[in-house]
């Protein structure tokens, strides 16, 4: 532990007694948890939990009152915007799929790329060998080769979720946030999705929001539960969903 | 500009547009010129002239074009770039009358005379030097417009509240250049200008060469704006249009790309209105009415808004109906028909001129590719036999 002499913590994602509050609604409560570098989290809760604000306070979309969001042990995110948090590695994939629709499939992933994002930088780009095979490589794993050309707007909405999740790894960020990844995908789909996401995980850390509770089971991790904006448990799916106070939460008593 | 970068640019429907401007470019100031007049195939100097104009307004739909085009920012106080490029220049037509103008004043210009005015302001100083005037029409309206977008992309002003500030912005300027204590000439604007370089404005020459400048102008720009679109940063533009705040999760600096292309769209809007002030022979404050920003973005959406061909396009044949419809007894119903053309583009052709052909031509591409994809098939189910 004497590697940690300049990092607050070892965890890839801190947050500690983080509050947010929109017009007098609470939506993040003291909220603490922490995600441990190469790992995979998925997060439970009820609507209105505070999974996506979580998210939008990571990615730098919403600003907390008070409390400490700490990436790589060292970065306040709390302090930068979405384009620079998005540069130090954090990637987001939005609940309702957005790709860019009136571009290729091979466009959203150039764009994705985690290369010179500068206004100079693009407009005198040439693309090179390189980043044409990260671009096949990432079609691949996505299943979507055949697509490449297709503008993304004509893609089914589960090929619009993979092509987000495509966008993700071609950005090749240290931390994913997946919000809702098998939303409206039917079962081979939300299969494949999952598959998918521990392949990923084998190179990134990943977090998984999700209400689908035969994928959180699939996925095999640690979960932890929202509800009203502060962690109401956490464990293995089967410790978290037999806990009492999830069990009540859920089904509203 | 890099060779990679120019063919890149260049797809068929850009080739055959540089094509036509030139041609027009050429032809029309040589029939012009060397034709005998009256003869059926010499273009008269007015038309010339009125030409010229359009060509000019077509520089300013392309550069709206690629702002509301491509990255999704209705400006509607482009007028105010266009006729601040025009000013730039009126200035130094204005230094060049010298002695000739009512007053014989060799500095002044005869409205300052006329104002009692002792000494030239500051800020007139080096409009007597071309190479300055030249400058100024592309250093002013890009700095208005970087100071502009820095201040409105930093905070996020999108969508019908930008608009809405780009129309106050050109309504400021229209009331300040209308002051006479302003310096600009008040109401009555710069005219009565005599050379440009040494040329008599006025003559058959110098308008045909101011044509053809105008059409080298309109390539230019066509090009730069091409360049911009077809590269990796036009991809980005399409992305902030179409979803901005994904492109920001990406990690794209949303506003810095929303300032360039900003930013050189006014440079362009200046060059127009610089061409625009020597072929009208004036500008005054009413260049910057609302209303003429809001005319220019019409030419866009008939033409087809984020094609450049057809916003160029749409300039030029909207301008034609207005000369045409204007001179005639319907002249007090053209407000009318413009309102009605907007609307029923809107609800008819929303892709526009171009975009609807564009579309057009697509789909029948795809059916012509459908139709030899089934007739191989069928060849194919012969072949094996052919085999055997």
């Amino acid at each position: 532990m004497n590697v940690m002499d300049t990092r607050a913590t070892s965890a890839m994602l801190y947050l500690d007694g983080v509050h947010v509050s929109f017009d007098g609604f609470h939506a993040i409560n003291n909220l603490s948890l922490t995600l441990e570098p190469g790992e995979m989290r998925a997060i439970i809760g009820p609507n209105g939990a505070g999974k996506t604000t979580m998210m939008d306070i990571i990615t730098g979309k919403t600003k907390p009152d008070e409390g400490t969001v700490l990436f790589d042990g060292v970065t306040d995110l709390t302090r930068l915007d979405e384009t620079r948090i998005a540069e130090l590695g954090i990637g987001r994939k939005f609940q309702k799929p957005t790709v860019f629709e009136s571009q290729t499939v091979q466009d959203n992933l150039l764009l994705a790329l985690n290369v010179d994002h500068s206004v100079r930088g693009t407009l005198f780009w040439r693309g090179s060998r390189a980043e044409s095979e990260r671009i096949d490589k990432v079609l691949e794993t996505i299943r979507l080769t055949e697509a490449r050309n297709r503008l993304a707007g004509s893609l089914s909405h589960g090929q619009k979720q993979w092509l987000e999740i495509g966008m993700l790894l071609a950005q090749d960020p240290k931390l994913l946030l997946v919000d809702e990844p098998v939303a409206g995908m039917t079962d081979v789909e939300t299969h494949l999705t999952a598959e998918l996401l521990k392949e990923i995980n084998k190179t990134h850390t990943v977090m998984v929001v999700e209400h689908d509770m035969t994928f959180v089971r699939e996925l095999g991790v640690k979960v932890t539960c929202l509800h009203e904006g502060t962690v109401l448990a956490e464990g293995t799916i089967d410790q978290v969903s037999s806990n009492e106070r999830v069990i009540e939460v859920y089904l509203g008593r | 500009m890099t060779p990679h970068m120019l063919t890149r640019s260049l797809d068929r429907g850009a080739t055959i547009f540089l094509l036509v401007v030139a041609a027009l470019g050429v032809l029309i100031p040589l029939s012009n010129l060397l034709l005998p007049a009256g003869s059926f195939l010499q273009v008269q100097t007015y038309l010339v002239a009125l030409w010229g104009k359009y060509v000019c307004y077509a520089i300013l739909a392309l550069a709206i074009d690629l702002i509301w085009g491509y990255c999704g920012i209705l400006s509607l106080g482009h007028g105010a770039f266009f006729a601040l490029g025009g000013y730039a220049m009126g200035m130094y037509l204005m230094r060049q009358i010298g002695t000739r103008g009512v007053y014989g004043n060799p500095i002044l210009p005869d409205f300052m005379v006329f104002l009692n005015w002792q000494k030239l302001p500051w800020y007139w100083y080096g409009f007597d030097m071309f190479w300055f005037a030249a400058l100024m029409v592309l250093f002013v309206p890009g700095l208005l417009a970087f100071c502009f977008g820095w201040l409105a992309f930093r905070s996020r002003v999108t969508g019908v509240y930008l608009s809405i500030i780009t129309q106050a912005m050109t309504y400021a300027l229209l009331l300040a250049f209308f002051r006479n204590d302003f310096g600009f000439g008040g109401n009555n604007g710069l005219t009565d200008f005599k050379d440009i370089l040494g040329f008599n404005v006025q003559a058959d020459g110098t308008r045909a060469a101011l044509f053809a400048l105008s059409c080298l102008a309109l390539i230019i720009g066509f090009l730069i704006c091409r360049a911009i679109v077809s590269s990796k940063l036009g991809k980005v533009l399409i992305a902030v249009r179409d979803a901005e705040s994904r492109t920001r999760f990406l990690g794209y600096r949303v506003e810095s790309y929303k300032l360039f292309v900003f930013t050189v769209s006014a440079c362009m809007a200046g060059v127009a209105g610089a061409l625009y002030v020597p072929q009208v022979g004036i500008i005054n404050p009413s260049e910057f009415a609302p209303g003429n920003s809001i005319e220019a973005v019409i030419w866009v959406a008939v033409g087809g808004r984020g094609t450049l061909v057809g916003a160029a396009l749409g300039a030029v044949v909207v301008n034609y109906a207005k000369t045409f419809f204007t001179s005639g007894v319907l002249a007090p119903y053209w407000l009318f028909m413009l309102g009605a053309l907007f609307i029923l583009v809107t609800l008819l052709l929303p892709k526009g001129i171009v975009g609807t052909f564009n579309a057009w031509w697509a789909s029948s591409n795809e059916k012509r590719a459908a139709a030899s994809v089934s007739a191989a098939a069928e060849d194919g189910v012969t072949e094996p036999k052919m085999a055997e």
